[in-house]
């Protein structure tokens, strides 16, 4: 048992582990079907979006149904806090309803690390502003498990805008405690030389081919122009330096995996032809956010 | 009124350079004497003996609230948490609603003062109006209605030109001016120092050259107007060096820093907790070290502790919409103790020049000895008291310490205005 899952970083590496290897179990069989199950019958979780989303909101909320629990939707514009309600209020509330858990994205880095130190009800992280992703590491992790033996010695490239991005942050923790030999690439501004620093084997890159060279995978990132506060970059010279086309996948190895968090721009940060090719596991991510989201439900709940 | 003598305590007295056991003989406001072994008819006895017996502790910045914020502090409030840090002078900056950028405001905060304050309360006036950085201030009418300095603090003037006119004319009306050192456009957004820990925590950065460009700039206006300049809470290595550099080549120039910029880095705060939240933000390790070295080396004149009380749920929220800011009245000389004095770093003489001359040499005030015919306000020390911190038990309206529930070795005791006592230490 966990209490809630604010982040990667504190995770140990054998809960990583068990997760993963449950996420396995709800993954769909050879005809695609699901065995059922029903390990939150009688449970209610909470997904509080108080920030866009599609893919996350809409995978927490079939991986809730899918273990036979309760999941109650409530986003920014019709909850209490377009009303002028605080954050801590707005949890407090929801609180005394007694869900069995939370599960939320904000747009401040760290408000689920703050309300967990005021609320009993467990919190799951699912995207705090430029901080973590902490499920969306954990389907990257499944899916790169689903094509290769383990995590160790591989070499993955993480390009794009990583200042911004909870995406990168999460899988540079997990990678890292699997001794992964990480490359954050992506235009200098987005790449401070201090994120070298944020957990053991990761280096910094500025050049795209170098970076991709060798690689067993290529996680791309959007470029996040919503937290971006003033211009940090030229834009209209990114996708030339920085966008992943078909002559990149040549540096990489042969079986090398493409993936991206979503949702993709064509044409900004990839091109359509390798994102729909043959080496990217881009959809595959996706089905792999509802097995992994059903573990750690799980594992919180169950 | 009676006599006073408080007896039998070590007397260090920076200004005379005076360090022995000694009494000193107050009578009504005043100092009479000081001198081994006074003894006098009727007079009331505080025993001072074990103790440090100091002139009166000065805070060059704090922020009482009112007029505008009287639920965060008051002028009442925040007097009798500078006493119980042993404080008997405190700076207020400008920053109230309405900012103190007029007489009448001045006035206001004096009278307030007058009725209220436990300890002597100095107004500092804004450098443009309202501490918007554009128009200048009325700074001579303000110097008559009794302000000590001008500040725009929490708003730099990012203006060079508005800056130095600033300067001419307060040096024309013999007024120091002090400046939070910060270019906005460098910080803009930024929620911690800039560096690893903020980059982990996902944070938006407050980089150190954002204070060092603005020192830089400064300096420049300083030599060219020959201000007296003075760098309010610095924070940097780099800030640091400048106005060593400034002091060498004799410019008037002098700078403050705040305990928790000597006591917590960024790696220790608690992450996304707001007590931990403050502009300047708490530095990496190497900041740390050189302002630590800046106070044993003599660059450093004062310590203030930038007391900014804030609400409860002002700082009960996400990180990034937690305003910026923390008390330190009370804990001020107990965090000197512990990381410079205990590990030996400067001696009882530099600790107690660094809240009494320095700042007082700082601003031009008339204070800081213990000499016959001086006010008689003075801080009584036990260096090795050891207690703890509860915020929960301050006299400040605001909770918002970094340093709630820790253990420190030195403590201010007692806190005399005016011959007054106006505070003692109740509990260990």
């Amino acid at each position: 048992m966990i209490q809630g899952l604010l982040g990667i970083e504190d995770l140990p590496r054998e809960e990583i582990e068990a997760i993963l290897d449950r996420a396995k179990d709800f993954q769909p069989v050879g005809d695609g079907s699901f065995a059922q199950f029903d390990r939150l019958r009688g449970k209610t979780v909470v997904l509080l979006f108080l920030e866009p989303s599609t893919r996350t909101r809409t995978s927490f909320e079939i991986a809730t149904r899918r273990l036979g629990g309760d999941a109650i939707l409530i986003s920014g514009a019709g909850s209490s806090l377009s009303k002028g309600e605080s954050l801590v209020d707005t949890l407090n509330t929801l609180a005394a309803m007694r869900p069995d858990a939370i599960v939320m994205r904000h747009k401040a880095s760290g408000a689920p690390h703050f309300l967990a130190r005021h609320l009993r009800t467990p919190i799951i992280n699912a995207g705090d502003g430029t901080h973590e992703h902490p499920t969306q590491a954990l389907l990257d992790a499944r899916t790169i498990l689903d094509r290769k033996r383990s995590l160790e010695g591989l070499r993955v490239a993480i390009i794009g805008d990583i200042e911004h991005s909870r995406v990168a942050r999460s899988n540079v923790y997990l990678l890292s405690k699997f001794g992964v030999d990480i490359v954050l690439c992506g235009p200098a501004p987005l790449v401070p030389p201090e994120l070298a620093g944020i957990a053991p084997g990761v280096s910094i890159e500025y050049d795209m081919r170098k970076a991709i060279r060798g690689c067993d995978v290529i996680m791309m990132l959007r470029v996040q122009l919503e937290r971006q506060h003033e211009p940090d970059f030229p834009r209209g010279e990114y996708f030339s330096f920085y966008g992943l086309a078909p002559e990149h996948i040549e540096l990489a190895r042969p079986d090398v995996l493409v993936m991206h968090p979503g949702p993709i721009n064509r044409g900004r940060e990839i091109s359509s032809e390798v994102a729909d090719s043959q080496r990217s596991v881009i959809l595959n991510q996706v089905e792999n956010g509802v097995a992994v989201r059903m573990a750690v439900l799980e594992r919180v709940l169950g | 009124m009676g006599k006073l003598i408080i007896k039998n305590g070590r007397v260090i007295d920076p200004a005379t350079r005076r360090d022995e056991t000694a009494d000193l003989l107050i009578e009504g406001f005043h100092i009479e004497a000081v001198e081994p072994n006074i003894e006098v008819e009727g007079a009331r006895v505080y025993d001072a003996a074990g103790k440090i017996v100091a002139p009166g502790f000065i805070d060059l910045h704090v922020h009482l609230r009112e007029p505008g914020l009287p639920h965060a502090e008051t002028i009442e409030t925040g007097a009798r948490a500078a006493a119980a840090g042993g404080f008997t002078r405190i700076c207020c900056m400008p920053n109230t609603q309405p900012v103190n950028d007029s007489a009448t405001v001045t006035g206001y905060i004096l009278e307030k003062a007058r009725q209220s304050a436990v300890v002597k309360v100095h107004p500092i006036g804004a450098i443009t109006q309202g501490s918007k950085g554009e128009e200048l201030a009325p700074i001579g009418t303000l110097k008559r209605a009794g302000v000590v300095a001008i500040s725009d603090d929490g708003m730099p003037v990012m203006n060079a030109r508005v800056m130095r006119r600033a300067m001419e004319l307060a040096r024309s009306f013999g007024l120091t001016v002090v400046q939070h050192c910060e270019d906005l456009h460098l910080s803009s957004g930024g929620d911690m120092h800039e560096g690893v820990a903020s980059c982990r925590r996902g944070l938006r950065g407050i980089p150190a050259c954002s204070e060092d460009v603005m020192v830089a700039r400064d300096l420049l206006l300083a030599e060219i107007t020959g201000a007296r300049y003075h760098v309010a809470h610095l924070s940097t290595k780099n800030s640091m060096a400048m106005v060593a550099f400034a002091k060498s080549r004799g410019l008037p120039v002098t700078c403050e820093v705040t305990p928790h910029h000597l006591a917590l880095t960024d790696e220790d705060s608690i992450p996304y907790d707001s007590n931990f939240k403050m502009k300047p933000p708490l530095r990496g390790r190497e900041h740390l070290e050189a302002l630590l070295e800046g106070v044993a080396d003599g660059t450093v004149d004062a310590v203030a502790t930038d007391h900014a009380p804030h609400t409860g749920y002002q700082k009960m929220q996400e990180f990034e919409r937690c305003p910026f800011g923390v008390i330190g009245l009370e804990t001020a000389v107990a965090v000197v103790f512990d990381v410079l004095f205990h590990p030996g770093r400067i001696s009882l003489m530099r600790l107690v020049e660094l809240f009494t001359t320095g700042p007082a040499q700082a601003f031009g005030l008339p204070a800081g000895r213990l000499a016959p015919g001086e006010a008689a306000d003075v801080t009584i020390l036990d260096p090795e008291l050891e207690w703890t911190y509860d915020v929960n038990r301050t006299f400040s309206k605001s909770k918002n310490s970094p340093f709630d529930g820790r253990r420190f070795r030195g403590a201010a005791v007692a806190t005399f205005v005016d011959g007054q006592l106006v505070w003692e230490r109740k509990d260990g």
